[in-house]
């Protein structure tokens, strides 16, 4: 035991005489000049603790939209201390607003964070509620190193909040300390406030934040087959930090936290935002790093070669033609291509060099769904261009749900006044790698649906259109109604 | 007299440090100092077993013996891994090159029945000492379910039954609590649930992220435990409800369970493969 100890201290003396050594070196050397020196910016912690702690005066944006005057100091409400922040949340009918969120930025330079590891609040609220996110990093400048912690729990009860920073070392000067968005409680559209209270608002360095687990394209390898000129998005990027009391806390870091990586970025670049542009022919592998960590999940895309577009669309009378998904048409508003779907599909919205198609992957079923309900009862056919990417076998079966008189989705299944109906598609018909168009009388929708329907629909209140498949691979464009 | 000498053995090692961190050129002449007086007080820092795990491959068999299966009811805790010796579950890798560690992994798979496997060795009939000092180094696995321990049974295990053989668990750790550890004492009176135990809780850190030495100072009629420079109990007979069963030989134990009555199962996000790390054991007298 003593040797040992002995050997380790001779070693301390050999760093300590190294490190003279090396400043005699240096002493030697030319001296960066004062220019050459990087700026030092504030490392201060707190953001609020009785007050607001070198905000400056200008500090408070609410978002677009947002009830602007939702935020006060409370002096009556405070945990360990005199005072804290104060956010009454609007009801869902006020009119300046109905909902609350903003930023906290700092009016002057921002502050270098790279000393701790996560931001740290206590806080409650009027009643047991879900506050909408909670986060830093937003400056409304490029929001480059925003963070979100989302769906935060807060009870009537102070509680204290973690947020883990994804990586210090980037967050040299940061001017957005904090933000905050939530809506009220209760049905959607009648939503009711409700207040809820911030303290001891500050940058900790906790040493317990651990176990970095980053992933993107939720912890998923994706493989797509895909063509030139596509683009594509990493997705669902998260990153997962072991706390202290053990939980498991996963936010939702900007993209350029990460490092993202390409196999072959002649075949996909990636930049720093984890957009991929698919520049040739073959196969890349796009991975992601956080501080050095591997991130769960990747996109390995097979590129097959240039993508032929659907023949486009004749020109038709306004009157003519109803279309859901068409760059030759004008569309419903805010389609969704996958308002209801089985678990295991996958959706990707591919840009074309402005055409947009979209691909299901592993298809069992999927609801397109869009504000409001189309009348499509003076139209005759609807029409679709399909191209089978990936299946031996494939088949499509096309059902159309009206929402009748009510204009309502009367619940799962068809029920109430909605009807609903499907028609087959000749899965002969459908080819591997080629475009065909096909066109369904819209009296010919008579088949009984999966989800209850019985055939033939109304078709004055249409509001979703299903497909069906058996876990085939498809693209589809150009999907609208017309009279021919 | 021992006893004394043992605790101003800590305060000085702390001291150092301190002085250490604040004057770096002046505490190494201190530091040196300070190893030269530790010779002359200190009683138990003769070393008389270790394994430094430099040796790949399975653990010493001349020191280490596996235990194999699920015991009685899930080694008497109802723990939920099978034990085995496979190279999956247990190895000592090379990490430089003149280092290495023994690994422990808890792997989430099906096997003879139970739901994981890991490992657990014991020194039995291999090595057995009554009193000393005894320490291991390790780093430790996360997640809920994930329970290690560093342990001693008294040697006598096989004609007087647990827990009259007497328990020393140097650490033990809940995977769901980062930073805390545990150590305790278990014997006729006082066992399971009503063991003598005492927690501690780093500050700032946790116990798998880095290594940490988890150790005992024990002599007649005392039981030191210790992390790292920290001495955060001390256990007397006056501090036991029922006999001192901790004058005689006792082995050294050092496993991985899964699950059991001290942790509960792991969970949805318990993270597997879970390795837990040894740099060394070590026993002083």
């Amino acid at each position: 035991m003593t040797t040992m100890r002995n050997k380790k201290y001779k070693n301390i003396i050999v760093v300590l005489i190294v490190g003279v050594i090396a400043t005699i070196i240096s002493s030697c050397e030319r001296t960066a000049s004062d220019e050459a020196l990087p700026a030092t910016y504030s490392t201060t912690a707190e953001i609020f603790t009785d007050n607001f702690v070198g905000l400056g005066t200008d500090f408070y944006f609410p978002y677009l939209g947002a009830k602007p005057d939702v935020f006060s100091v409370d002096t009556d409400e405070a945990y360990d201390s005199e005072a804290s922040i104060r956010i009454d949340v609007p009801n869902a009918n006020d009119p300046t607003g109905n909902f609350a969120g903003a930023i906290f930025r700092i009016d002057g330079s921002g502050r270098n964070l790279t000393g701790f590891d996560a931001l740290t609040f206590w806080a409650k609220a009027s009643q047991a509620v879900t506050v909408n996110e909670f986060g830093f990093g937003q400056d409304f400048n490029g929001d480059a190193l925003r963070v979100v912690l989302p769906l935060v729990d807060l009870t009537t009860q102070w509680r204290k909040y973690t947020i883990p920073i994804p990586d210090p070392s980037l967050l040299v000067v940061e001017r957005g300390m904090f933000q905050f968005a939530a809506g009220g409680i209760g049905v959607p559209g009648e939503e009711v406030g409700y207040t809820f209270w911030v303290d001891e608002l500050k940058f900790e360095k906790l040493g317990t934040i651990a176990q970095s687990r980053p992933a993107i394209f939720s912890g998923e390898d994706r493989v797509e087959e895909t063509f030139l000129n596509a683009s594509f998005n990493a997705a669902n990027i998260t990153q997962t930090f072991n706390l202290a009391s053990g939980i498991n806390q996963t936010v939702i870091p900007s993209p350029f936290y990460f490092n993202f990586i390409s196999s072959d970025p002649a075949i996909a670049s990636v930049n720093e935002l984890g957009e991929v542009s698919i520049l040739g022919v073959g196969t890349a592998k796009v991975t992601a790093q956080i501080a050095g960590v591997q991130a769960k999940g990747s996109l390995t895309v097979n590129v097959m070669g240039e993508f032929d577009a659907a023949d486009a669309p004749p020109e038709r009378e306004a009157g003519d033609v109803i279309s859901v998904f068409s760059n030759a048409y004008t569309n419903v508003s805010n389609l969704n291509f996958a308002i209801f779907n089985d678990a295991n599909l996958q959706v990707e919205v591919i840009d074309f060099g402005g055409n947009q198609v979209v691909e299901y992957n592993n298809l069992s079923f999927v609801g397109l769904g869009w504000d409001g309900t189309v009348d499509v009862s003076a139209m005759t056919h609807l029409h679709l261009d399909v191209q089978v990417s990936a299946s031996t076998s494939p088949f499509l079966n096309v059902e159309l749900i009206d929402f009748g008189p009510d204009n309502a989705d009367n619940g799962a299944g068809v029920v109430g006044d909605d009807t609903a109906g499907g028609a087959s598609t000749a899965g002969s018909q459908l080819e591997v790698g080629s475009w065909v168009g096909i066109d369904i009388p819209i009296n010919s929708f008579t088949q009984a649906t999966g989800g209850g329907g019985s055939g033939s629909p109304n078709l004055n209140n249409v509001a979703r259109i299903i497909f069906v498949s058996n876990g085939s691979s498809v693209i589809i464009d150009n999907i609208y109604f017309y009279k021919q | 007299m021992k006893m004394k000498n043992t605790q101003s053995f800590f305060n000085r090692f702390k001291k150092c440090a301190l002085i250490n961190a604040l004057f770096l050129a002046i505490c190494t002449i201190a530091v040196l100092s300070c190893g030269d007086e530790d010779q002359v007080v200190t009683t138990l820092d003769e070393l008389v077993w270790f394994d430094e795990f430099n040796i790949t491959g399975a653990p010493n068999s001349d020191r280490w013996s596996f235990e194999i299966g699920t015991g009685v009811d899930g080694w008497g805790n109802n723990e939920l891994q099978y034990y085995t010796d496979s190279s999956t579950n247990i190895e000592v890798r090379r990490v430089s090159e003149d280092d290495g560690q023994l690994i422990m992994t808890a792997r989430k798979e099906v096997y003879e029945g139970s739901g994981y496997t890991s490992a657990r060795i014991i020194t039995k009939q291999k090595f057995e000492q009554q009193y000393g000092r005894f320490e291991a180094r390790m780093r430790l696995p996360y997640g809920k379910g994930m329970w290690p321990a560093f342990w001693m049974l008294g040697a006598d295990i096989d004609v007087n039954e647990w827990p009259g053989a007497g328990e020393i668990d140097i650490m033990e750790y809940r995977g769901q609590e980062p930073t805390i550890v545990h150590g305790s004492v278990h014997g006729p009176g006082y066992s399971g649930g009503e063991a003598i135990t005492k927690s501690y809780q780093l500050t700032n850190d946790r116990f798998d992220t880095g290594f940490h030495v988890f150790g005992i100072e024990w002599g007649p009629e005392y039981i030191n435990y210790y992390v790292d420079d920290v001495l955060y109990n001390q256990i007397t007979p006056a501090d036991v409800t029922g006999e001192w069963v901790f004058d005689k030989p006792f082995f050294l134990l050092i496993n991985l369970a899964v699950g059991g009555s001290f942790v509960g199962s792991p969970n949805a996000e318990t993270v597997f493969p879970q390795s837990m790390l040894i740099d060394y054991v070590r026993v002083y007298k």
